[in-house]
């Protein structure tokens, strides 16, 4: 039986995966004026986050990685939407206080393990108000 | 926290009439907005009710871009006051010597003003990463909201106050409604040891140096992940600066927000009592080697070039200023060599009246108050060797600031800085 999504922030979004293979600490991992991470441990160091749908474990490391987020969504540097195999609040809120101060939704939805492992790098997926993915 | 398994099941929030009404914009626009945070993070984390803190420990004071900046200007503005006793973490400059700033003039303007939009919310100015060492600290089982990885760690472990993992905008939201999410670490339940950890073969010479715990704490954070370890097998009675020290580095390398060692954290008097009379999840056994390797993981460089030495990550305290002054003895840093050491303003003021600032300054140190070195523009010369006794320094200084870097004990650091080239002791590293 695979998980039911459950919804950290509602919203939708359709665009291309960046599969994340280890957590990753927003904070000292993310450069959110170029979307780009930096962390040099990360299996994805390098990759660039604008735009896309971020499938990733969860987060990982310091508190700060809510305003890394937020600023992400500010600078328009941020993934389309947040797909996680464990929930991690500290990545929700930083998108439910974009949302709350500018106005800007980027869906973050808990999968589960069997979804998040499931995800191919570079496949189109499309996520839905009650946290499902369509794979098209 | 929880595995998704569990936590996949959607719980419903129940509000008391007070919520209801500050949601509704009854206590105005500011309390609004933080209970609106509130309450969407309390569903995030899967919490039925919110709870009644008495304090907080606020971490969005420390500039990183301009969102926090909106968002403490957006609650700000709209006239919001913490409601409950509320600290300060480090910010981004250090206010007391503000020459050692090399940052960019427009960025340090704004975290100044960040900082000032806190202190007018009525938060105490503390700047420290280390409350815990103010003269006022949360007892056993009392309710926080704390913000600050190592900060949680301590609150929950060393002092058994209670408190989740918050971070940025949720402290701040926290303490203007003095309510949290009832979730989390803030629950019995949740506190209950899940990994038991022992050491096997490790000397005793290792065990009773400072050294150990910060390493100890990197390998259990790695080991862990977010589960909650307790340590079993050391002898009682472990001071507070080396459980500071292991927590810190824990909450770095890993996701831990709390962790007992039996007979030294008041919620592990044994280990039964850690693991509230159930079976542990997982064991695992720390050798010599294990330890030896996670030592290694803190380095990035063999060069033995030193420039720059950094201890003080979380910020010292009392004590360890006073190890640091012992082991300067007459010494002096060596020429070419930066060496900094950082701490709260409470701590700086302490120091003073020991008498110590002007022999840490005739030695070579530099104090940094208010900020810590790992991410503020301080540091004089970022080539070279950066050498720290601290396991979170040395984990996120390489990304934040490019340096090289090299762990050892503060024995090892002050040798160093003497010489200008690295030493470290590695006889206590050997197998007992």
């Amino acid at each position: 039986m695979p998980d039911q999504p459950r919804v950290l922030v509602a919203g939708t979004a359709t665009g291309e995966v960046l599969h994340l293979d280890e957590p990753l600490s927003f904070w000292g991992g993310l450069d959110a004026t170029d979307g780009r991470i930096i962390d040099r441990r990360h299996p994805q160091a390098d990759r660039v986050v604008t735009g896309r749908v971020l499938a990733m474990p969860h987060g990982r490391g310091s508190s700060s990685a809510s305003s890394v987020l937020c600023e992400a969504v500010r600078a328009g540097t941020a993934p389309i939407a947040i797909l996680m195999a464990e929930p991690d609040e500290l990545v929700a809120l930083g998108a439910i206080v974009a949302e709350e101060i500018y106005g800007v939704v980027v869906p973050v939805v808990v999968v589960g393990h069997e979804a998040y492992q499931s995800m191919v790098d570079g496949e189109r997926v499309t996520v839905g108000p009650d946290g499902t993915v369509d794979r098209t | 926290m929880e595995r998704a398994g569990s936590t996949l099941r959607p719980v419903t929030l129940r509000l008391d009439e007070r919520d209801e009404a500050r949601l509704a914009g009854d206590e105005g626009p500011a309390v609004r907005t933080a209970i609106r945070v509130v309450t969407r993070l309390a569903t995030a984390m899967g919490a039925d009710r919110l709870l009644d803190v008495t304090g907080a420990h606020i971490d969005s004071c420390l500039y990183h871009g301009q969102a926090v900046l909106d968002f403490a200007d957006h609650l700000a503005d709209a006239g919001a006051r913490v409601a409950v006793p509320t600290t300060l973490n480090v910010s981004s400059l250090d206010l007391l010597h503000p020459e050692l700033d090399r940052g960019d003039p427009v960025e340090s303007g704004q975290s100044r003003r960040l900082m000032e939009r806190f202190e007018e919310m009525g938060c105490r100015p503390t700047w420290t990463c280390a409350p815990y060492q103010l003269e006022t600290r949360p007892s056993l089982g009392e309710q926080v909201a704390w913000a600050e990885s190592n900060a949680i760690v301590f609150a929950n472990s060393v002092l058994g106050a209670r408190t989740h993992r918050y971070g940025d905008f949720a402290d701040i939201c926290c303490a203007i409604i003095g309510r949290a999410p009832a979730a989390g670490l803030h629950l019995d339940e949740n506190r209950r040891a899940t990994v038991v950890v022992r050491l096997q073969g490790v000397s005793a010479e290792l065990i009773g140096r400072d050294v150990l715990y910060p390493v100890l704490g990197g390998l259990i954070g790695r080991l862990v992940g977010r589960g909650v370890p307790v340590i079993d097998g050391l002898p009682p009675g472990v001071s507070e600066d080396r459980l500071k020290a292991l927590g810190a580095a824990s909450a770095s390398t890993g996701t831990v927000g709390m962790f007992h060692m039996v007979g030294s954290t008041p919620e592990a008097s044994t280990l039964d009592d850690a693991l509230h009379g159930r079976k542990p999840d997982e064991e695992v056994t720390v050798t010599a080697a294990d330890l030896r390797a996670a030592r290694d993981r803190l380095s990035t460089t063999t060069d033995d070039r030193l420039r720059t030495v950094s201890l003080g990550t979380p910020h010292y305290s009392i004590t360890e200023i006073g190890r640091l002054v012992e082991l300067l003895g007459d010494g002096r840093v060596a020429d070419g060599v930066a060496f900094y050491v950082s701490t709260g303003r409470d701590i700086y003021h302490e120091v003073e009246l020991r008498g110590w600032a002007n022999r840490l300054a005739d030695a070579g140190v530099t104090v940094v108050t208010d900020t810590c070195t790992y991410f503020t523009p301080i540091i004089e010369d970022l080539g070279g060797t950066a050498m720290t006794d601290s396991a979170k320094w040395a984990y996120y200084a390489p990304n934040n600031l490019g340096v090289e870097v090299v762990f050892g004990s503060v024995e090892d650091c002050v040798a160093s800085a003497m010489t200008g080239r690295v030493v470290r002791d590695e006889s206590i590293w050997a197998d007992a």
